[in-house]
């Protein structure tokens, strides 16, 4: 393009520090809004919604950690201090967009609706499980609220989100998807292969990065040499913004601009959301071996729920006994869910072998068929004994 | 009916499935106005839209990405990749994702729409990077169907029984026979089964199983056996997953020998798959051990191609070797 207007005669390097990309904020941890900052609409019932989803998956965050501290949950996954990044984001979209993230996004299912059963029975791989139990626990995965399968494979989901939109746009019904994803996820490869093909292809997807500092011990300073994610937007010729991920009210406004852009113009955006990563990576780590104490205290000050509260309260819309009681009410039915799980059959052993295909190829069905026999001769050897056999010969040939 | 080479008869099925089907969308590097390297995909852009059949960035795994976002979105993905040697930075999306789709999700999403088309095999000069026969990597993946083509006619009818598949599938084109293989090709729709092999020619004395590039190689050794009086029954695999186990173990009751040929090295190679299942099936039948006619287990060589490739000669060999046991 017009290189000849900016044609230079001596040697000038740029490394891109040029740029001061700044982050979008509105709300102060008061409550109050910054100096000339103006909250976007949002009527009461909404903002309820939305908070009842942020605390909705912090109490199920505590709740589960404890569970797999137990020994009832092989592992378990937080989301905690990126409530207001995930259902922030999730609440400026339209209901039936799509949703393609990482792992740490129990709140854009919560928001959306996806009921304690559905979560419990995901992390507990019971015979109710949409997934039948064949993943680990918080892949969750929901046709009816537009959230697909979540796989642990880092980064795979970015440029699916990419045909997932060029799809959408096809279809010419009105509809985004937004990918989630880590900062770190943001080096892998698929990261940059999805970015130049929406920007070339023109697709309505929005790119929500978290980065939340750590990718398990590694932190930012180790990830990229660069001012974060956002910058390599401009090398791509993307829409891109900064937002505090901790402030609710920014992210909201923020996405809610995005999806515009995306839908009426079908340009692709890219959001940073700057947050951090309160709790462990997983219930596997322990943060305790790369961090410190006070660096953790110092984010704690700076919680997105108690932001979020505060600026409720101030609108006059919550208060203590309300919040005491959604507290107690959410751990109430968020244990009872739980005991509900864990009775739950196993999925039958059939399962094994069907979605593999469409259709269980013979081959796949003798295999199914030497191993029912199998358990029937050593049902001592096995967890669930002979148990879900009886399904399994009717439905093995399917 | 009208005369036409593989490729021809691949860009047909590719209008037709279009055609038949709105949903079915080309892509790939160099496969839009150009019509692509090999001009599998010439014309469609013209006919039906830069939306429907463009340009991508250079870029495998964001192709195969991009395709299973496409699929899963309930679109049918027809995604190129240049030569099957560059699949491999697209390895993580096909094994990890394409074929776990389905399943990981307990049925509520999945890829099915998606088919992979590539150039494969060697003879042509192509040295490491223009020759590969990767198909035995993806017959150890769960979840999906490969299938080859020998002739313009299979390919037409397999690659439009591909595209409608409801499973991902990874359809390998033998590029030696691009324009070598030509034949009659019904004009319009039709499709072939996948998963089932085809005895080519009926035999007494030994079984002979190959796929796409190497048929025409396996067809001419039974014909140099028959010279010396050993008859062969061809068997042309065209599905390597899953593929049909009853088909060459019913030849093989019959003959009591079996010899497999493929490009790819030895170790490792489909072949070896074949030869262990049909020896725990056919074992009290076998008259003489199952032989295996392959590529080396090197690279794949650029000066001494003709000596790397498992010629008929070297099947000949095997066929000799195997009836004098």
């Amino acid at each position: 393009m017009a290189l000849d207007t900016s044609t230079v005669h001596a040697p000038h390097f740029m490394t891109g520090d040029e740029w001061q990309i700044p982050t979008f904020a509105l709300l102060r941890q008061d409550g109050t809004l910054y100096d000339g900052a103006e909250a976007p609409e949002l009527s009461q019932d909404k903002a309820l919604r939305i908070y009842r989803a942020m605390r909705f998956t912090r109490v199920l965050d505590e709740r589960m950690l404890a569970a797999q501290r137990q020994g009832r949950l092989s592992f378990y996954l937080q989301c905690t201090g990126e409530e207001a990044s995930v259902v922030g984001a999730t609440a400026a979209l339209q209901d039936d967009d799509m949703i393609m993230a990482q792992y740490r996004e129990q709140g854009a299912l919560a928001y959306r609706g996806f009921s304690i059963d559905e979560f419990m029975n995901q992390l507990f791989g019971n015979a109710l499980d949409y997934g039948k139990g064949r993943q680990m626990p918080i892949h969750y995965g929901s046709a009816e609220y537009h959230y697909m399968t979540i796989s642990s494979p880092l980064a795979t989901q970015i440029p699916q989100a990419v045909g997932y939109a060029y799809g959408q746009k096809l279809d010419e019904e009105g509809r985004c998807t937004i990918t989630f994803f880590g900062e770190g996820a943001a080096s892998e490869g698929d990261f940059h292969a999805a970015l130049n093909m929406a920007s070339v292809h023109q697709v309505p997807v929005i790119f929500l990065c978290r980065n939340n500092g750590y990718a398990i011990s590694t932190p930012t300073s180790e990830q990229f040499a660069a001012d974060g994610i956002a910058p390599r937007a401009f090398g791509y010729r993307m829409h891109v913004i900064r937002v505090d991920g901790n402030d609710l009210l920014a992210v909201y406004q923020a996405t809610l601009a995005a999806r515009r852009i995306a839908v009426e113009h079908n340009k692709p955006v890219l959001i940073e959301a700057m947050t951090y990563r309160l709790a462990a990576h997983s219930s596997s780590d322990d943060p305790a071996g790369y961090r410190s104490q006070q660096e953790e205290a110092a984010w704690r000050e700076k919680d997105p729920l108690a932001r979020m509260r505060h600026w409720l309260e101030r609108q006059g819309w919550w208060d203590e006994d309300q919040e005491r009681q959604q507290e107690e009410q959410l751990r109430g039915e968020i244990l009872a869910g739980m005991k509900r799980a864990e009775r739950e059959a196993p999925p039958p052993l059939a399962s094994l072998v069907s979605d593999v295909y469409d259709q269980v190829p013979p081959a796949l069905a003798e295999q199914l068929a030497a191993l029912e026999a199998h358990v029937r001769r050593y049902p001592d050897h096995y967890p669930r004994g002979a148990a879900g056999l009886d399904d399994a010969a009717t439905q093995g040939g399917q | 009916m009208a005369h036409i080479n593989m490729l021809q008869a691949i860009n047909q099925a590719l209008d037709v499935a279009m055609q038949s089907d709105p949903k079915v969308i080309c892509f790939g590097e160099d496969v839009g106005s150009f019509g692509g390297v090999f001009r599998a995909t010439s014309h469609l852009q013209e006919k039906y839209g830069k939306a429907r059949c463009f340009n991508t960035p250079l870029v495998e795994q964001g192709i195969v990405g991009f395709a299973n976002g496409l699929a899963a979105q309930g679109h049918k993905a027809v995604a190129e990749i240049q030569f099957a040697d560059y699949i491999y930075p697209a390895f993580d999306q096909i094994v990890n994702e394409s074929a776990k789709f389905r399943y990981r999700s307990g049925n509520l999403f999945d890829v099915g729409g998606l088919t992979i088309r590539t150039p494969y095999g060697g003879g042509i000069s192509g040295g490491h990077y223009h020759s590969q026969s990767p198909e035995a990597y993806f017959a150890h993946t769960p979840g999906l169907k490969v299938v080859v083509p020998r002739n313009p006619h299979q390919a037409k009818g397999l690659l439009l029984a591909s595209i409608r598949d409801p499973n991902p599938v990874l359809f390998f084109e033998p590029k030696r026979l691009y324009r070598a293989s030509s034949g009659e090709v019904p004009e319009g729709n039709y499709q072939l089964p996948l998963g089932e092999a085809e005895v080519v020619k009926v035999g007494r004395d030994l079984t002979l199983v190959a796929w796409g590039a190497q048929m025409p190689i396996i067809e001419e050794a039974a014909e140099l056996a028959e010279g010396e009086g050993i008859s062969c029954e061809v068997i042309d695999l065209r599905s390597i997953l899953p593929w049909d186990r009853d088909c060459v173990a019913d030849s093989v009751f019959k003959t009591g020998r079996l010899v497999i040929s493929h490009e790819a090295p030895l170790t490792g190679g489909f072949a070896a798959e074949i030869a262990a299942t049909i020896q725990q099936r056919c074992f009290l039948y076998l008259e003489s051990p199952i032989a295996r006619v392959t590529g080396l287990d090197t690279p794949f060589p650029l000066t001494l191609e003709k000596e790397y490739l498992p010629d008929a000669l070297k099947v000949l060999e095997a066929i000799r070797a195997s009836v004098n046991f």
